[in-house]
């Protein structure tokens, strides 16, 4: 069997959430009969045999964030849980892709909003939660209390033969991943084939997205060149608030809104950024989930994914009495 | 001439050519400098105006913690030590209206810590 080439081995199809992005992992163009050799193929090449499976990418929860754009404070990550444990299938991993805190120079505080957080969290019922951290995490003290809480701000593990890679690109204070966790990098992917599927999950765009907000890797450049090596690389990240898409070169990137509030399309924006305002009568507008769902067939005559989106505001919280439910439960 | 004399006359004779070269360069006070300062979570003035291909100094000062100073059209990419100034020269080549962020972490609203760039 000739080593399948990255169209036909992974599929990263995803949708940005709202409450997160949920991805399918799987074979995407597998003719009737072929999988089981495939998967053989794949696993003698990767050292683990590829299986499919799904998971839930969430951002910005912002624990601690206090006033507008949002007075509601975690709600939209509590709501999230919810959803999520009400998936009909459940996913097998959660990536947080950052700003799990709102930052504070209060250390006592910080602590108590990174409790919260991890309490919330305990909600989930996943079995794996992976973090990287954002700059509200990790920009004040270099990630110092983020290692202490949820160990180190990057690492890669691997699950059912896909290669997950957690960058750090926040606890330089600047837009940065840095020369160390570039070495890092390139050691760690060099015992990887060609065609291994790998999921970079980190927290700002490693491409310049908009600049000057700030939405931009100083140095992703060198984070793509050793990623341009790989032929089935799929970048997560969030940090901007909402969802995007852009494919650079082979690999495609793809940010998640956040649990807190919206930033604007900056395509229409010339100036500074301003946050989406709240609106008391859709209190999580631009605040969903869309699930990705894999049938397992892996047959071409059915259709092989099924998408839903699903927003927050249309379900128990629609409307201005749904707000003010909120609003009455609020701790803000 | 002995070796005791020889290092001397070697340190005047240095020192001549250094205060010669500096006398032939343009003195930096020929260079407008522009101040900014930088405190959280703002830079005052937050907008100048340039001339384009006239180079300007910019002496940016911190009055609290690190900021940085990115502009990446004007090749700006400066730290400011906290409480310390940093100058930095520049020319811009083109005309624009440019936003300029504080790229180093500084707070909550480290985000909306921005001014503008003006080049006429």
């Amino acid at each position: 069997m000739k080593p399948p080439d990255r169209r036909s081995f992974l599929k990263i199809a995803g949708s940005s959430l709202g409450i997160g992005v949920l991805y399918t992992a799987f074979p995407a163009s597998l003719k009737a009969g072929e999988s089981s050799s495939f998967f053989s193929a794949l696993g003698r090449a990767n050292g683990e045999k590829p299986e499919p499976f799904s998971f839930v990418q969430l951002s910005d929860a912002h624990v601690g964030f206090n006033g507008p754009p949002d007075p509601l404070g975690t709600k939209a990550f509590e709501c999230a849980v919810e959803m999520i444990n009400r998936l009909p299938r459940r996913p097998d991993l959660i990536l947080f892709t950052g700003d799990l805190v709102h930052d504070t120079e209060n250390r006592d505080l910080q602590i108590q909003r990174i409790k919260q957080f991890q309490e919330i969290s305990k909600g989930i019922n996943v079995p794996v939660i992976k973090h990287v951290p954002g700059e509200h995490d990790a920009g004040l003290d270099g990630g110092l209390l983020y290692r202490e809480f949820f160990g180190e701000s990057y690492y890669s593990f691997d699950h059912r033969g896909v290669h997950f890679v957690a960058l750090d690109n926040v606890s330089r204070a600047k837009p940065e991943v840095g020369t160390e966790q570039l070495a890092w990098l390139k050691k760690d992917l060099s015992r990887f084939p060609k065609t291994s599927p790998i999921v970079v999950f980190t927290h700002r765009p490693l491409f310049d997205l908009r600049p000057d907000w700030e939405w931009f890797t100083s140095d992703g450049d060198q984070v793509m060149n050793v990623l341009a090596e790989y032929d089935n690389v799929t970048v997560l990240y969030g940090h901007i608030h909402r969802d995007d898409e852009h494919q650079i070169g082979p690999v495609r990137h793809y940010a998640a809104k956040s649990l807190i509030f919206a930033f604007p399309d900056p395509a229409g924006v010339s100036g500074p950024r301003k946050a989406v305002p709240f609106e008391k009568e859709h209190p999580f507008k631009n605040l969903g989930i869309r699930t990705v769902s894999f049938n397992g067939q892996a047959q071409p005559s059915s259709a092989p994914l099924s998408i839903e989106d699903i927003e927050l505001t249309a379900r128990e919280f629609r409307g201005i009495n749904g707000a003010q439910q909120l609003l009455r439960n609020s701790e803000l | 001439m002995s070796k005791a004399t020889k290092v001397p006359a070697l340190i005047v004779f240095s020192c001549l050519t250094v205060l010669l070269a500096r006398g032939t360069s343009p003195r930096p006070e020929e260079t407008p400098v522009v101040e900014i300062t930088a405190k959280r979570f703002a830079f005052s003035p937050d907008k100048i105006t340039l001339k384009k291909d006239q180079t300007v100094k910019l002496r940016l000062r911190s009055e609290d913690v690190t900021h940085g100073f990115f502009l990446r059209q004007l090749g700006l990419d400066e730290e400011i030590p906290a409480g310390q100034s940093v100058d930095v020269t520049v020319t811009p080549r083109a005309a624009g209206t440019f936003t300029t962020i504080c790229d180093h972490f500084c707070g909550a609203n480290h985000g909306n810590m921005n001014m503008t760039i003006v080049v006429e």
